[in-house]
């Protein structure tokens, strides 16, 4: 059933509060979530004053800094710091978005941090990915022939390589799935919309020649068409990607199919 | 979710379906032709505003008026099953509460729409 309200174990109570160094003149107030598993105690959301004059210009410069300067407990996930390998996805100022990219400057008032909705907690910003990856896995994201292996590349003329633009740049960082309601509601048997874009990116390809069966795999009240084009995947992906177009376009091929 | 279980096992679930599509399409459809025969349902509204009942029974007399209003009826019914079975299987996720609902929807959506058919057809033949 549809949840209305947290768990009782999830409610969020106030945290601590670190202040910003006495001649800090530039500061900012980080409001981050925080839950260790292991305390038994409800999450809370720690602030940080953070004095930006001493910090770089991003979020998640500020979120490195609050771990190396103030507070090593605090637990995320970081690697390339620069928007191409999805780590640090993470809901800020209420959408989801890398901490990387995002201008703090850009945020008015507190910076509120907190990890991607709907998903299990691991410890502070760490979400358990490990069901949105086995969706991604179970949609076979890999080249399938038939045909007996070419002893040089597969070739793809200019225009059906054009055909992947928009979707072979996902980075995989959960911020369209994870901000889907469909997917709030039905994350068991629902897709998702990063993992439909991933399989439209393979139905798409030319070099492919399991296009059939992946339609058939995707034909599903579930899978597929718990997609009511709610269109928060478009409106939050860090990458400007439009996951909600692979699923329309995926929806077309499974009318045009059959008509 | 089990610990035991593989987590590709999980999301594999019951596999598909192979069906959705004609749901989906269905849908879309019947909205369309909602559309125009809303149009002809309220001009025939507004033109039968303040008239008569037995004014109204005879411009509903009429064939093809009385067809066009019974799709009418038709269409409004069925896409509001298709509507109302989309929001029950989006919201409900309870196995036996789901199932009961879906089928009560169908039989009400049914019931509704063969009596407003009816209905047509009894002052089509004078009956009402």
């Amino acid at each position: 059933m549809a949840e209305f309200r947290l768990p009782k174990n999830s409610r969020i109570s106030k945290g601590k509060r670190y202040p910003a160094p006495k001649d800090a003149k530039n500061v900012k107030t980080f409001r981050v979530y925080r839950w260790e598993p292991e305390s038994g105690e409800n999450p809370r959301v720690d602030s940080y004053d953070i004095d930006l004059d001493r910090c770089g210009p991003m979020v998640l410069d500020a979120v490195i800094k609050i771990k190396n300067e103030i507070d090593p407990t605090l637990t995320f996930r970081r690697s390339c710091r620069e928007g191409v390998c999805g780590s640090c996805a993470f809901n800020i100022d209420g959408k989801n978005t890398l901490a990387c990219i995002t201008r703090i400057e850009d945020i008015d008032g507190d910076v509120r941090i907190y990890p991607l909705p709907h998903m299990p907690v691991v410890k502070d910003l760490v979400p358990d990915l490990t069901h949105f990856y086995a969706q991604l896995e179970s949609i076979e994201p890999w080249i399938k022939t038939d045909t007996a292996k070419p002893t040089r590349e597969r070739l793809q003329t200019p225009e059906d390589r054009a055909k992947l633009d928009g979707y072979y740049e996902c980075i995989l960082c959960a911020c369209c799935s994870t901000s889907c309601p469909s997917y709030w509601w039905n994350p068991e048997r629902y897709l998702g919309p990063a993992v439909l874009l991933q399989a439209y990116r393979w139905i798409v390809d030319s070099r492919d020649e399991a296009t059939g069966e992946r339609l058939d795999d995707l034909e599903d009240p579930f899978k597929l068409y718990r997609c009511h084009t709610i269109m928060n995947c478009t409106n939050t992906c860090p990458k400007g990607l439009n996951p909600a177009k692979a699923i329309a376009e995926t929806k077309k091929l499974m009318v045009e199919r059959r008509t | 979710m089990s610990s035991i279980r593989s987590s590709l096992a999980n999301a594999r679930g019951l596999g598909s379906a192979k069906t959705g599509t004609s749901h989906f399409w269905a849908q879309r459809v019947s909205a369309v032709a909602l559309v125009p025969l809303t149009l002809w349902f309220v001009a025939c509204l507004a033109s039968q505003f303040g008239a008569s009942y037995a004014s109204v029974t005879n411009w509903l007399s009429s064939p093809f008026q009385a067809s066009l209003l019974a799709i009418y009826l038709a269409a409004i019914f069925y896409h509001s099953q298709l509507g109302l079975q989309t929001i029950v299987e989006d919201y409900i996720h309870h196995e036996g509460i789901k199932m009961a609902t879906l089928i009560a929807l169908q039989l009400i959506n049914i019931l509704l729409a063969v009596a407003a058919i009816v209905s047509v057809l009894m002052i089509l033949v004078g009956a009402a």
